[in-house]
């Protein structure tokens, strides 16, 4: 076998017995991750459903307060950085340094304008007193009490979300400084292959999260 | 073997200086990097359990004030389960031995692996910011509104601690089964994998699969704490019994968490000292994977009077009946290893026959807590204090103990005293019954648990009950003592000093650093005795 390590991959760690076995564990090892990370919202996705079935109309006229028009432009923008990502990973694949280092810059500033809309979301919330906590006042207060719990819920899931969101640049950040140093090639590109599933599933979180809190209702009886 | 006479380069010797443990990506080293640290919260939680068993002396709450007690008996119950119990056998044991098991060079993600000792310790280290910052009063299981609106302990601070904790315990999941599925030796079969790498595959599967869910209720409570985010909080329309079952979604399979590797561990004994391929192999290791996939399905059998609807009550006592079976194949299995094998009473193998009584009558008495009416009567009393420490101390510490006599000349390549170490198996196998079987008795005559008084009538009980505890820590501190001294004065131990199957004993003891100096290729049956 020592002339097996002669020509090792400089990439390939020791314990590794090739690229392939490397990149399947890997793999593997993210699709775990994302396991763990459904479970995680899974507790929030629950607590959602659980008092929307106990508060529907407070809950319908609560989701009003949000803005559609901001939340349906993000939809669309995230959806774009996750086009960008497949594109990076495709990049990487291929080995083109120049197109991973474009897309994977496209995928990071979509990811900025989701966040800055957010941002603005976020201020109009604590203008109009729709934070939960002493401060709090919903206007028109037929439901003031379950609304609150909206609010909570609407705060703790989309800013997990946005967390996700600020991690997902710090590792596109990362890959994009090796783009460019030019570590990717057709052999070995895993860090992009196994980041991308990352960024998707943080894609997807939203895709969820937009329907729940802004649309279910939202033409529905109550509210009117 | 001839290998222990001439001494060889090994994990130990490889680096001798501070930072050649702390950066290390070695798992055995990371191994003892948590023996070490889950050792020095074991002494720490025993320390609040012997002051628990001070206070309950007399009938008197005189020791401590009801308030000092109920942070006492808090911090033991966080320390023990979170810190200790949890991450005890995997983390040491698992880590040490994953990779040997399978014919593997290490973990599947090395830095990750260190990564998850450093967070564990970060989390400890929150923990203990909040014992020195006057403790926390809510009881290991954090039940809101009491938690999130009123207490006004360190909850937040010991909630932050557990949370961080617990990505150590993914992290670690996600690595055994990633490595149990990619980096196993040539010939390594899924049915030749010893059991114990089944268990603790199981394990993994309920470290990744529950470990996320306490982790989002914890930030839920937080959120409440700190930023008055009202979900569970009844006057802002939150249901304080959804924190119940989330936090018992994984509470319940946290417990398989510390027994299945437990039971990993017994069948690598019971074959190794009774000379027997284990009986039904295949049959025990299904059985650790049914056991974490019904273990996730039992969690409202701790919610019997907690407002749960009362057809719910009747399928989760029905569902923690059945999850009683594998248990109990796993049981008849090693018994039936047992019978006719070539046995010896080596130090591990008293440790197994005092695994058997006491899981059986830990597992037994949680059957009878399974059923609605029994429930009703004992819960929330010392009955059930008693019956899951029966598993988690019974069970689980007794295998963690067993195991690392067992590997301990492979660990450290030295010989412990055998005579001291049989001595020590019996004294807390004794120590162990005389604390916690009066509790049953007194649980069952109404004694409520998390009381620093109680009425005179139960004084006897508790009194055994103390005294069992004090020589429970004489057997705990035995090993400590002559497991130490043999690091020091010790005899060179051979690769395979009980002459037990298994690729862990084909390699040096210790190990060198890349486990074997050739790939191993895997050619047999596990447990190939010559009966
Ligand atoms: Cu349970």
């Amino acid at each position: 076998m020592a002339g097996a390590h002669a020509t090792q991959h400089p990439k390939l760690q020791h314990h590794f017995d090739n690229l392939d076995q490397q990149f399947e564990a890997s793999a593997l090892g993210m699709w775990l991750f994302l396991v763990t990370e459904i479970l995680f919202f899974g507790g929030l996705f629950l607590a959602y459903l659980v008092y929307r079935i106990a508060y529907p109309e407070a809950f319908a006229e609560a989701s009003h307060e949000l803005d559609v028009v901001l939340g349906g432009v993000n939809t669309a923008v995230l959806i774009g950085s996750s086009l960008t990502m497949a594109m990076a990973v495709w990049s990487a694949q291929l080995g083109k340094r120049s197109g991973q280092m474009l897309f994977l810059a496209l995928t990071i500033g979509l990811g900025l304008v989701f966040l800055g809309i957010k941002a603005v979301e976020y201020s109009h919330k604590f203008e109009h007193g729709l934070v939960p906590g002493p401060n709090f006042r919903f206007e028109s207060a037929r439901n003031p009490v379950p609304a609150q719990l909206f609010f909570s819920l609407y705060f703790v899931m989309t800013g997990i979300h946005a967390l996700h969101m600020i991690v997902g640049i710090g590792i596109m950040t990362v890959l994009f400084v090796m783009a460019f140093k030019g570590r990717f090639t057709r052999a070995y590109h895993t860090p992009v292959e196994v980041s991308g599933l990352y960024w998707h599933f943080v894609d997807i979180v939203w895709i969820f999260l937009f329907p729940l809190l802004y649309l279910i209702d939202r033409h529905g009886p109550v509210g009117h | 073997m001839d290998t222990a006479a001439t001494p060889h380069a090994n994990y130990l010797t490889d680096g001798y200086g501070l930072k050649s443990w702390l950066l290390t990506k070695d798992h055995k080293r990371i191994g003892l990097l948590y023996l070490i640290s889950v050792s020095a919260f074991f002494v720490l939680g025993a320390v609040f359990a012997g002051l628990i068993r001070l206070e309950l002396m007399t009938p008197a709450g005189d020791l401590v004030e009801s308030d000092v007690y109920n942070k006492i008996f808090t911090m033991h119950g966080v320390i023990m389960v979170f810190f200790f119990l949890i991450p005890a056998i995997p983390a040491v044991l698992g880590n040490f031995l994953v990779p040997l098991m399978i014919g593997a060079k290490d973990l599947a993600f090395p830095r990750l692996n260190l990564l998850s000792w450093y967070v564990y310790t970060i989390g400890g280290v929150f923990t203990l910011w909040a014992l020195v910052n006057g403790g926390v009063d809510t009881g290991w299981t954090f039940y809101t509104p009491y938690s999130s609106a009123f207490s006004n302990s360190n909850v937040a601070l010991v909630v932050v601690g557990i949370f961080i904790n617990g990505f150590s315990s993914i992290l670690t999941g996600l690595n055994f089964i990633v490595t149990i599925h990619k980096m196993r030796a040539p010939g390594m079969t899924w049915f030749r994998l010893p059991l114990f790498i089944w268990a603790h595959y199981a394990t993994a599967l309920i470290m990744v699969l529950g470990t996320p869910v306490i982790a989002i209720t914890l930030v839920m409570v937080a959120a409440e704490r700190l930023l008055h985010f009202g979900i569970f909080d009844p006057t802002l329309g939150g249901d304080p019994v959804l924190f119940q079952h989330l936090f018992w979604f994984y509470s319940h399979p946290a417990v398989y968490i510390m027994i299945l590797p437990a039971m990993g561990v017994m069948s690598e004994l019971v074959a190794a000292f009774s000379r027997k391929r284990i009986f039904g192999y295949e049959v025990v290791a299904f059985s650790s994977l049914a056991i974490a996939v019904v273990g996730f399905l039992v969690w409202g059998h701790h919610m019997f009077v907690s407002s749960q609807s009362v057809y719910a009550a009747m399928a989760f006592s029905l569902l923690s009946f059945l999850v009683a079976i594998p248990s109990a194949i796993k049981v008849f299995n090693w018994s039936a290893t047992l019978f006719k094998g070539s046995i010896s009473f080596d130090s591990p193998m008293v440790y197994v026959f005092g695994f058997i009584g006491l899981f059986l009558i830990g597992g037994l008495t949680g059957l009878f807590l399974a059923a609605l009416a029994v429930d009703v009567h004992v819960h929330d009393t010392y009955f059930v204090v008693a019956h899951f420490h029966y598993i988690m101390v019974g069970g689980t510490i007794m295998m963690y103990l067993g195991g690392l006599h067992y590997w301990w000349p492979k660990i450290f390549g030295k010989l412990y005293h055998e005579g001291l170490a049989r001595v020590s198996a019996v004294v807390i196998f004794i120590g162990f019954n005389l604390t916690f079987f009066p509790q049953f008795i007194v649980g069952y005559l109404g004694m409520p648990r998390r009381y620093h008084a109680y009425p005179p009538e139960f004084q006897l009980w508790n009194i055994l009950s103390s005294a069992g505890a004090v020589m429970l820590a004489v057997g705990y501190a035995m090993p400590t003592f002559y497991l130490l001294y043999s690091l020091v004065k010790g005899k060179p131990a051979p690769a395979n000093p009980w002459g037990a199957k298994g690729l862990e004993w084909e390699t040096p003891s210790p190990p060198p650093t890349h486990n074997f100096d050739t790939t191993p290729v895997v050619t047999e049956p596990p447990y190939n005795y010559a009966k």
